[in-house]
């Protein structure tokens, strides 16, 4: 492979990037796009946390400061936090389980390629008229009176990307089902698999009301739908359950994946198997049910009535438990193990206390006649941070140094990371802390200002000194990326030295085909109790070498999405331009016949010859 | 060494503590300084969750520090193989019950004070002569500003709340555009006044606003509004009962009050021109005008709710108020008012008052 690679053209390269649908490229992928627009996200909430910094700032006007925030928490949930943990889970799930590829190459290829243009198409909005404005909840009645053409950049923009993530979704379901390695039963799998399988199963019926939602309000403000306009019998309240039936959900899908990183982390580097494993699979499901249970708990405030309100909160502390057993779990998986502090781990065990406060902050907004004083304050904006950057990005941040070996066969300097860590971890506290007080003293949150005299300017700057220092901790990051792909220093299978799971047993980066032979697995930690009964290679194959059937790659993806992207422009300027509708045609037209070329020729893959595989164990041998 | 890291803790322990202490906020706006029933009702909650919660993180933290003290490798040497614990019933059974009864301590408290603030059965209660018992102010919420009214003394005011204390106030929320949201930090809150339905509520005020810094409870809209959601701002002023049965006579008594174009006061004369089509001058009314009702304007504590008092401000309001609210409904008067006009019109908003 490698010496392929080194021979072809950037045409060639290129090619192949467009058209992969191997699931480690398109994990990549995932991460680069997902990196990308965290860094944007991030440089958003800079510009947030410098126009706070005094009283009657005037960095940004009103309006501006409003997309700011809109946007910023629009890229981190949807165009950076979930991308990038789909490019963990596109990466590392399959090799986890003993697998080839997911189940559906394709519709991996082709979620992928809608991320990138959903996530275009809502940020060429800034140079269009403005970005949406309306928050990133986009509450109907401001969403209906927002001007331009923000929100329906938002609206369409958040459909094709958020059809993407169903597809990944439903995509790791399927694989997860169908594509596990023989004796890889459901309570044998990783802990990343088993919260990568509640996720996506959470994706799978969270995702839905959110096109319903989005296809509502597009349909209000494009073709004046009415259904949440009040004095045509629609109704503002119904937009609020619509998304929030989906966006509760959708934190337990941004931590699921991060608990999951942190359970392999906190295990590998502990020497020691998990504790109480189907105690922690059981705490994961049990979260995944009760995260659609408890929507109504953004939404004390909207006058639902005690009943409504009394019952959703008991429902919102009950999360709290299988939580907690998640936590103590962690906690004694760690005890009595030996416990190596790399810079995963340290990530790991920076996420405990950190997410914790998050957690009990967030069973105190539960209590429903407490969250009507602290709800839409600066309380509520510390909470999700805590427990959205506390866990899911230290999560992402672990997964990154954790897995870069494993996704690029280099090692990041561990040095350098703990530096990152550091600056990272201490700018949060330093960022969000006081925000409790900020919330406790009054301040309402999505201010795009704030006079003097009210006690609030010191803790502001607080504030934004310590997202200074998580932006140091970023940009060192990005630097040992850098610096580490220069220095090249190629690693083994088992970087990290006490791999457990199937991963840590392929080559990194693994082979185009993953495994040479289907693995066997006869027990939780595989690779473990492999190594430990003596087995080096850490795998017992489960079939005899013989040939492999892989799928072949396709520009179909890249050019379906390239079609919505273009019905989308046409879609919004229809009303105005005379453009709109041929090119909405056009779009729509490009689209359908992607997908009807698709259908026609049967794309039936190829087989990897024995005698290649052959030569690549061989290779193998002579490594080690 | 040992005893400069010593000093040290002291000094953060010292320091924690003060932040402690000073980290109650301003008495006019901060949610720990309770002013009223509801808000300290909502204060002992936070109080008891925030207990629950420090003894988690406390318990939480132990095990943490210990576990990384003990289980290094550092110290446990690199072969060292622990034992593979698959887990322990007992433990996990511990750690599922404990936090259940520590969510039914909460819970319990919960429900009971749910049920409680959400109690609005006496807002219709009449006496014999078919009089409401108690007080009730209907809000709406506009953009970028806030309509009382209290519909049993017919009369209506903007901006500035004025209420009894020691006595429950209800409230009927509504908005006449976008979502708002009605708080009040120090007294309690917060509701939404959404576009379709009115929220009922009710508060109670405790504390006598005029030992205040600015003789005023800071009101604030809680939901994102558009562009100038941050300056939706509303003052609250408490008084004892008979003050109060004072304010509302003396705004009763502004029925016939009108800006006259014939009038001596120049100013008068711009106002009822200029600026009549949309405020009023008389308290004695109903919601649904276009601009904030300016009965009492002098004796108001900001200029569009957030800009200080003064002449000055006005002037540069009332000249380009999109300049200072972005988004909000009242055009621009710079050429239409020349300077000499713009001092005898703030002069005569200045001196609308009720207060002797």
């Amino acid at each position: 492979m490698s010496s392929v690679a080194q021979k072809q053209g950037f045409g060639s390269w290129l090619w192949d990037w467009l058209t992969t649908v191997d699931h480690k490229k398109i994990g990549i992928l995932y991460l680069l796009g997902g990196g990308f627009f965290f860094v944007l996200g991030g440089i958003e909430a800079m510009i947030i946390r410098v126009q706070l910094l005094t009283p009657n700032n005037d960095l940004v006007s009103a309006g501006l400061f409003n997309q700011i925030i809109t946007m910023h928490g629009t890229t981190m949930i949807f165009l950076a936090a979930m991308p990038i943990l789909f490019g963990f889970m596109n990466a590392i799930m399959p090799l986890q389980i003993g697998a080839r590829d997911v189940a559906f190459p394709f519709l991996n290829s082709l979620g992928f390629w809608m991320f990138v243009f959903g996530g275009l198409f809502l940020n060429l909005s800034w140079f269009m008229g403005g970005a949406p404005d309306a928050g990133w909840t986009s509450y109907a009645s401001l969403a209906m009176a927002s001007e331009g053409h923000g929100t329906d950049f938002y609206a369409i923009g958040l459909q094709i990307a958020g059809g993407g993530s169903l597809i990944a979704g439903i995509n790791f379901l399927v694989t997860i089902i169908n594509m596990r390695a023989p004796g890889m039963t459901y309570m044998r799998m990783p802990l990343f698999t088993w919260t990568t399988f509640v996720a996506s199963a959470m994706i799978l019926f969270a995702f839905p009301p959110l096109t319903v939602g989005l296809f509502l309000l597009t349909f209000d403000r494009m073709f004046g739908g009415n259904f949440f306009d009040p004095a045509f019998g629609g109704n503002t309240i119904i937009w609020e359950h619509i998304f929030w039936i989906f966006g509760h959900p959708e934190v337990y899908i941004l931590i699921l994946p991060a608990f999951g990183i942190f359970s392999e982390i906190f295990s590998l580097f502990s020497r020691k198997r998990l504790f109480g494993y189907s105690a922690m699979v059981l705490a994961t499901v049990l979260i995944g049910f009760l995260g659609f249970m408890v929507w109504a708990h953004h939404m004390f405030t909207v006058g639902l009535g005690p009943t409504a309100n009394a019952i959703f909160s008991v429902a919102t502390m009950a999360i709290a438990v299988p939580t907690g057993v998640k936590i103590f779990n962690w906690l004694l998986t760690i005890w009595g193990g030996s416990i190596k502090v790399t810079t995963p781990m340290l990530y790991a065990l920076g996420f405990i206390p950190t997410f914790v406060m998050g957690g009990v902050t967030g069973v105190m907004l539960g209590t429903a006649p407490l969250d009507y004083q602290l709800h839409d304050s600066y309380f509520v904006v510390a909470h999700f941070h805590y427990v959205i950057v506390g866990g899911t990005v230290l999560g992402i941040l672990a997964g990154v140094h954790l897995y870069w070996p494993k996704m690029f066969g280099v090692m990041l300097d561990e040095t350098l990371g703990k530096i990152t860590f550091w600056f990272f971890l201490f700018g949060f506290h330093l960022t969000f802390l006081i925000q409790h007080w900020l919330g406790f003293w009054g301040m309402p949150r999505r201010v795009f200002t704030y006079m003097g005299g009210q006690g609030w300017h010191l803790a502001n700057v607080i504030s934004t000194v310590g997202a200074f220092f998580m932006a140091i901790g970023i940009i060192i990051l990005i630097y040992n990326i850098i610096h580490a792909h220069i220095k090249k220093v190629p690693v083994g299978n088992d970087p990290w030295g006490d791999g457990r799971t199937l991963e840590w047993a392929t080559q990194s980066p693994p082979l185009y085909y993953n495994f040479t032979q289907t693995p066997l697995v006869r027990g939780l930690d595989s690779v473990w109790l492999e190594k430990q009964e003596g087995n080096a290679s850490g795998i017992t194959p489960a079939v005899p070498v013989q040939a492999i059937h892989m799928p072949n790659g396709s520009i179909i993806p890249f050019l379906m999405t390239l079609g919505m992207f273009i019905a989308g422009f046409g879609a919004m300027f229809r009303t105005e331009t005379a453009w709109g509708l041929p090119v909405l045609i056009i779009g729509l037209a490009w689209t359908f016949i992607a997908m009807a070329a698709r259908s026609w020729r049967d794309d039936l893959g190829y087989y990897v010859s024995k005698e290649e595989i052959m030569e690549d164990i061989k290779r193998e041998r002579g490594r080690n | 060494m040992m005893k400069g890291l010593k000093k040290w803790r002291l000094f953060s322990l010292l320091a924690a503590l003060t932040v402690f202490l000073s980290g109650c906020g301003n008495e006019e706006l901060s949610t720990l300084l309770p002013a009223g029933e509801v808000a300290r009702d909502q204060f002992t909650l936070l109080m008891l969750a925030s207990g629950i919660m420090l003894f988690v993180i406390l318990v939480v933290v132990i095990i943490y520090v210990v576990a990384i003290l003990r289980f290094r490798r550092s110290k446990l040497g690199e072969d060292f193989v622990p034992e593979q614990t698959e887990g322990s019933n007992a433990l996990e059974l511990l750690w599922t019950v404990i936090p259940i009864l520590l969510v039914i301590l909460l819970a319990v408290p919960t429900v009971y004070f749910t049920y409680k603030l959400g109690n609005v059965t006496a807002m219709d209660e009449v006496d014999e002569d078919g009089v409401k018992e108690n007080l009730v102010v209907d809000v709406t919420a506009k953009l970028y500003w806030w309509e009382f009214e209290y519909p049993e003394h017919g009369i209506v005011t903007a901006q500035e709340l004025v209420v009894p204390m020691d006595e429950k106030v209800y409230f009927n929320l509504i908005s006449a555009d976008v979502k708002h949201s009605f708080w009040i930090p120090s007294v309690g809150g917060k509701l939404d006044n959404n576009v379709e339905n009115v929220n009922k509520f009710y508060l109670s005020f405790e504390k006598d606003s005029k030992d205040l810094v600015d003789g005023v409870f800071y009101g604030k809209c809680a939901e994102l509004c558009g562009p100038s959601h941050a300056l939706m701002d509303f003052k609250v002023k408490t008084m004892p009962r008979a003050e109060f049965d004072e304010w509302v006579v003396a705004m009763q008594a502004t029925e016939d009050v009108v800006a006259d174009a014939a009038a001596a006061d120049e100013g008068e004369q711009l106002f009822a021109q200029s600026c009549i089509a949309c405020h009023a001058v008389s308290g004695v009314g109903e919601t649904g005008a276009i601009g904030p009702n300016l009965t009492a304007f002098g004796d108001r504590n900001r200029v569009a709710g957030f800009l200080d008092h003064t002449e000055e401000a006005l002037q540069d309001w009332i000249k380009d108020p999109q300049k200072y609210k972005p988004g909000n409904e009242m055009p621009p008067f710079a050429d239409t008012f020349s300077d000499e006009e713009l001092d005898a019109l703030t002069g005569y908003l200045m001196g609308l008052t009720i207060e002797k």
